[in-house]
């Protein structure tokens, strides 16, 4: 299997994502590192090929936007926007996320190992996010679809809006958003909480888990109003 | 006893500040308690090229043949980083609107029209349709704060990306589709339930100021190997400093919308009071472009009100690179005809629209789905009333009458190229209009605010 090392002490992003972005059929299976990322912003950005990304070090703003089929780990924390607008793939990030991580994500996993900022997967679209540790307020903002584990606890305003995505906190809820309720785990859930977990390679009991949906009342302008306006 | 004739007048005198028109709309509020939402753009009277009038060639100025000497009327988007910068045959371009607003051959109409023309067309709030980029040779993708439908295939198959911060009839608000033009297909590429009322965010999820945007659209770039030109559009207001931010994050073309902007679903209170007149905001955009150096670096697009090739000609003077046409473009369509056609005939519709309450004319409908002439709808029977053929067709001479006027107009003043039109070339009717442009008012030296 072919590797490959990028050095952004003595390369750019541009060189990386330029190499990324070449013939998928011939990226496929490769293993790509990125060393000494120092915060840099857009590392791995737009990637639509099979391959195993390593950034070996700290990510600025939109690692991993908008990735099909990579998967990418980040062995450090990630800035604002990690794996935004995700299609398909994996991006691991072991410490920690600033805002808006795996926003309007549409598909594949985002795993955080430690805490998440705000608005963690806000405009949700069908995308997997877990969170190891806690989340700040307003995440999962007017989340479409998708699911959200949450191991540690959530700020304000959790699920604002809320859509047709489901969240599973474990800890603390310091308040929910509008249209967000609590509501009964089901068999479904549990099962789909136990997998989540186990694709993230986190260690959580299932059942010690709470589901907030949408209750569906914004849905409609005024339902009184006879859809006239 | 007989009262004094003179009350006779005072038992019919309407109130200035209350008007029929204000107690029929505090009636209604009472009635239902809730605003009102409509299509189309602000309906009140504003300074606007209308107030504004070329001066001719003379025996000061020397004119072009209007019919034989050629006036060019190419138009480059995106010089400044793009590596495949926009080429357009005439600086005339269809602004974003939703499929979802509008129905699917509407969208496909638009591209087929844009390309005989050759110009560009854009997406809008819920992402491209296959029938749009396979009629659009240059097709415009927005990047809007909903992200509906936004996906990485789509940025590299447009030929530019236009990140949307807000548009002129709702600056600092977010897109309105109500629940009855959600049908399946618009619910399924917006990822939403069908029927919902959507509602989408006003700001974008993944940035919160123009520092952060300078990394999105650098984002945007790298995803797409610094090949397309990125666009920012901003709804008017406050128009010196919005464009300063745009150009400061790297936009390649700023698009600036003024307040007469249409949209397809809004508060009547928000389109007919936020934001200011594209007049205004055209000037405060040249500006900025010019105070930063960057005119004929940055592009500008203007929009909001264009309605005829001498619209376009005074925004071209004024310092725009190219305009942008929403509304115009609906008209063109048959948006408040009192026919439409299909089967090679023309039908009324005069019955659709009286079901709304209104007529040819005066329809703002776009909301309720029920456009009578199947521009703004996604009703499998009312959709049918436009055909892309025929759609195509009324878009395409639209925008040709439109360009032979603006030739015309820059012939006249001596022009052989569109983009050479300059405001030594207008002045205006009004004192408003005047202030708004700096241009002088007509006869005089005079430019308001300006000291000799």
């Amino acid at each position: 299997m072919e590797s490959v090392t990028f050095d952004l002490e003595r390369g750019s992003v541009r060189e990386v994502n330029q190499y990324l972005h070449g013939d998928a059929a011939a990226l496929k299976g490769q293993q790509i590192t990125v060393t000494s990322p120092n915060g840099a912003h857009n590392i791995a950005v737009g990637v639509d090929a099979d391959v195993t990304i390593t950034i070996d070090g700290h990510a600025g703003y939109y690692a991993g936007g908008m990735n099909k089929h990579a998967s990418i780990v980040i062995k450090g924390s990630a800035g604002t926007g990690v794996a935004e607008n995700m299609m398909s793939g994996k991006v691991h990030v072991k410490g920690f996320a600033s805002n808006g991580a795996g926003a309007s994500a549409h598909g594949g996993l985002l795993v955080i190992d430690g805490d998440a900022g705000l608005r963690c997967g806000i405009s949700l679209k069908g995308g997997d996010i877990v969170v190891g540790g806690s989340v700040g307020s307003f995440s999962a903002f007017m989340a479409q679809a998708g699911r959200m584990v949450i191991c540690g606890d959530a700020g304000d305003a959790l699920g604002d809006s809320l859509y047709e995505a489901v969240l599973y906190v474990k800890g603390d809820v310091k308040s929910l958003g509008a249209d967000a309720q609590f509501e009964a785990m089901s068999d479904a859930d549990f099962t789909a909480v136990a997998s989540l977990l186990d694709a993230a390679g986190l260690k959580h009991d299932p059942r010690a888990f709470k589901r907030i949906a949408s209750a569906r009342t914004l849905y409609h302008w005024n339902a009184d109003a006879d859809q006239e306006y | 006893m007989e009262k004094p004739i003179h009350f006779a007048r005072l038992q019919q005198e309407e109130s200035q500040g209350y008007d029929r028109k204000t107690i029929d709309y505090i009636h209604t509020a009472a009635q239902r308690g809730l605003y009102e939402i409509r299509g189309l753009g602000a309906k009140r009277r504003v300074p606007h090229f209308d107030d504004l009038l070329f001066l001719g060639a003379s025996l000061s100025r020397y004119p072009l043949e209007g019919y034989r000497e050629k006036c060019a009327t190419q138009t480059l988007l995106g010089t400044r980083f793009a590596k495949k910068p926009v080429v357009l045959d005439i600086p005339i371009t269809i602004a974003g609107m939703s499929f979802g607003a509008l129905s699917a051959n509407v969208k496909e109409a638009l591209g087929r029209a844009a390309t005989a023309a050759g110009t560009s067309t854009t997406t809008g709030d819920g992402g491209m349709t296959q029938e749009e980029r396979q009629s659009s040779k240059t097709l415009v993708y927005q990047c809007l704060p909903s992200r509906y439908g936004f996906n990485p295939d789509d940025v590299r198959r447009a030929d530019a990306i236009e990140v949307v911060i807000g548009q002129g009839a709702k600056p600092g608000g977010g897109g309105m589709l109500l629940g009855q033009k959600v049908n399946p297909r618009v619910a399924s590429m917006r990822t939403l339930p069908a029927g919902v009322d959507q509602r989408s965010a006003s700001r974008h999820p993944d940035w919160t100021g123009p520092d952060d945007l300078a990394i999105k659209i650098q984002e945007l770039r790298e995803i797409t190997d610094w090949e397309k030109p990125i666009y920012v559009k901003v709804g008017a207001t406050r128009t010196f400093n919005d464009v300063k931010l745009a150009v400061h994050a790297g936009a390649d073309v700023v698009v600036i919308d003024g307040m007469q902007g249409g949209t397809a679903a809004t508060q009547t209170c928000f389109i007919e009071n936020v934001g200011i007149p594209t007049l205004a905001a055209v000037r405060q955009a040249v500006d900025a472009l010019e105070d930063l150096n960057m005119k004929g670096t940055v592009q500008l697009i203007v929009s909001g009100g264009i309605r005829t090739g001498a619209d376009v000609a005074k925004a071209l003077a004024l310092g725009a690179d190219a305009v942008a046409i929403g509304q115009g473009v609906l008209m063109a369509l048959g948006c408040n005809s009192d026919t439409y056609f299909k089967d090679g005939a023309l039908h009324s519709a005069a019955a659709d629209y009286a079901a709304l309450n209104t007529s040819p004319g005066f329809c703002h409908h776009c909301h309720t789905g029920k456009c009578p002439v199947g521009v703004t709808t996604q009703d499998a029977v009312l959709e049918q009333r436009l055909q892309p053929e025929e759609g195509s067709r009324r878009v395409r001479n639209y925008l040709k009458t439109l360009n032979m006027e603006l030739t015309t107009i820059a012939r006249a003043c001596g022009k052989q190229n569109v983009h050479h039109l300059e405001p030594e070339d207008l002045v205006a009717l009004t004192v408003e209009a005047a202030a708004m442009a700096r241009i002088p008012l007509a006869g005089t030296s005079w430019i308001p605010g300006q000291q000799y």
